[in-house]
């Protein structure tokens, strides 16, 4: 099973906050320490660094024209913070390294998302199979 | 269907469909195949007579009848784990060696990652085998909620990967007490009144004792379960609850008590202290003829230790109360966070009664009736209320 982990920080101090600064260099080394350990453990990948949720341009569009707002799609508390995957057995294990990520623990949340698996992950071409569309 | 065909497939649908699960690793197929064989021996049973092993032939059937399905839907057969499997098998399954496989179906249905009305329906459909509008009209759901929440169940533990398994060491504690939630949450749901209910938790109970016969805990939650269900019928009358020193005691079912006992005499030996255990002794404390409510209080703050919970304070007020410690009852009563729940104001009402502060004992009966949801209940606490009037 291959599986999505979507990081909320709510309300975890993050690197470059006054709320990171609060903390002892201690607890600031258990969060790089504990990263990576993640990132040593086999079937895990981590996604790329985004910026905070404040810096998000949200875009819709409607009868044709293109809006935007400032901001995330939900409250800036509730926004993603970051995202990783993880290849594993089953859920237990998924469900395990997700209470291994700080977040999960400083004020935060793990959200677990099995990912749909296909042979060919990323091509694009499709075999029509009844009314709906398969990856080939 | 007749009496005894009915029964035979009440003890073997969770055997034959957790063997099914194991075998096809999918739920939806699995309890479709379970479904068509259990019609075919409802129509074949009767006019050829019963197997002279049912459980295999069921087994048998089922899994020729998922095999013929996967033979004839390939996306089907991409989807499952069995290519793997003996495509072949269409020999009789030999009985010796099905696994019994009803533990790892039980853990999967009581995954935390499912909500609990999803476990507690899940474990009712698949180990209990209830049928779906039964499982409905018990919760008072329509049939049509029920299904799409025992379909999205289903659809959760294959997509999301809910392992198919008795959980490994480290997570046992914590899984067994999920599961042991859920069957206790389904007696409450009978004991409230819908006894059906209750009787299938007890099923269910002594289904996971003999699956699990050195858990201290599981013992003590089939104890707890088989020694209040042994009160159910005096419970109520006219339509009100009876209090228990008011209860009729003939009414009591004795050998249920006493086999009660027995399993807490072995979650005890067992080494058993845990939560289950302890109110499976408070319950047994409680249906003696002349209850110690001394040893009820102690009992009553270890399980508070056990549990922190608030709910189990109260209760020992109740037992310190009976002991003659009125005054100590009520200063423990006013001490506690439950504001909105009704036993607490009718506790309140009752102490204050004894203490003769009838006015303030009024106002505690009053607030209780405000919140209580239960006519049973109700009635009773109009009746305290009244004779407070006299």
């Amino acid at each position: 099973m291959k599986y999505m982990l979507l990081i909320h920080q709510g309300t975890t101090p993050t690197p470059g906050t006054d709320a990171w600064e609060n903390l002892s260099q201690e607890e600031q080394n258990e969060v790089y320490a504990a990263y990576q350990q993640l990132n040593q453990t086999p079937g895990f990948t981590p996604g790329v660094q985004m910026r905070e949720p404040e810096t998000a341009t949200t875009v819709r569009v409607e009868g044709g024209e293109t809006l935007t707002t400032d901001g995330p799609f939900v409250a800036v508390k509730e926004a993603l913070g970051g995202y990783c995957f993880f290849e594993a057995d089953d859920l237990d294990a998924a469900i395990e390294l997700s209470a291994r990520i700080p977040a999960a623990r400083m004020g935060g949340a793990v959200e677990v998302r099995p990912i749909v698996e296909c042979r060919r992950p990323w091509s694009t071409s499709f075999v029509r199979s009844g009314d709906a569309f398969w990856p080939a | 269907m007749p009496a005894t065909l009915e029964h035979v497939f009440r003890e073997e649908w969770g055997r034959v469909l957790a063997s099914l699960i194991g075998f096809l690793g999918d739920f939806e197929l699995a309890e479709e195949a379970a479904q068509e064989a259990f019609v075919a021996a409802a129509e074949r049973w009767p006019r050829d007579g019963t197997p002279a092993n049912p459980r295999a032939w069921l087994l048998t059937t089922a899994r020729n009848r998922a095999i013929d399905r996967i033979r004839r839907d390939r996306t089907l057969a991409a989807k499952l784990r069995l290519l793997d499997v003996r495509m072949t098998t269409e020999d009789a399954v030999d009985e010796t060696t099905i696994p019994d496989e009803r533990l790892e179906l039980v853990f999967t249905c009581c995954h935390p990652a499912l909500a609990l009305d999803a476990q507690v329906a899940l474990t009712l459909r698949t180990l209990g085998g209830l049928r779906t509008d039964e499982i409905a009209r018990a919760f008072l759901v329509p049939e049509a909620t029920m299904a799409k929440r025992l379909v999205r169940a289903k659809r959760k533990i294959a997509a999301a990967g809910i392992p198919f398994r008795v959980p490994p060491a480290h997570l046992l504690p914590d899984r067994l007490a999920a599961v042991l939630a859920v069957v206790y949450l389904i007696f409450n749901e009978g004991y409230g009144g819908r006894g059906e209910l209750a009787a299938e938790a007890v099923r269910l109970g002594r289904a996971l004792a003999e699956l699990m016969p050195d858990e201290p805990e599981v013992r003590g939650l089939l104890a707890l379960m088989l020694i209040n269900d042994a009160r159910r019928d005096a419970r109520f009358a006219d339509g009100s609850v009876v209090l228990l020193h008011a209860q009729d005691r003939s009414l009591w079912d004795l050998d249920q008590i006493e086999s009660g006992r027995g399993e807490l005499d072995r979650a005890l030996a067992l080494g058993g202290r845990g939560p289950y255990v302890v109110q499976a002794a408070l319950a047994a404390l409680h249906a003696d003829e002349h209850p110690d409510w001394a040893q009820i209080a102690a009992l009553y703050r270890e399980l508070a230790r056990l549990t922190g919970s608030p709910v189990v304070e109260l209760n020992r007020a109740v037992a310190l109360a009976e002991t003659g410690e009125v005054e100590a009852a009520l200063a423990l009563v006013e001490r506690l966070d439950l504001r909105g729940y009704h036993y607490l104001h009718a506790t309140r009402g009752e102490l204050l009664r004894r203490l003769d502060r009838v006015p303030e004992a009024r106002r505690g009966y009053e607030r209780a009736l405000e919140l209580v949801h239960s006519d049973a209940e109700r009635r009773l606490l109009e009746g305290r209320l009244g004779k407070l009037e006299v």
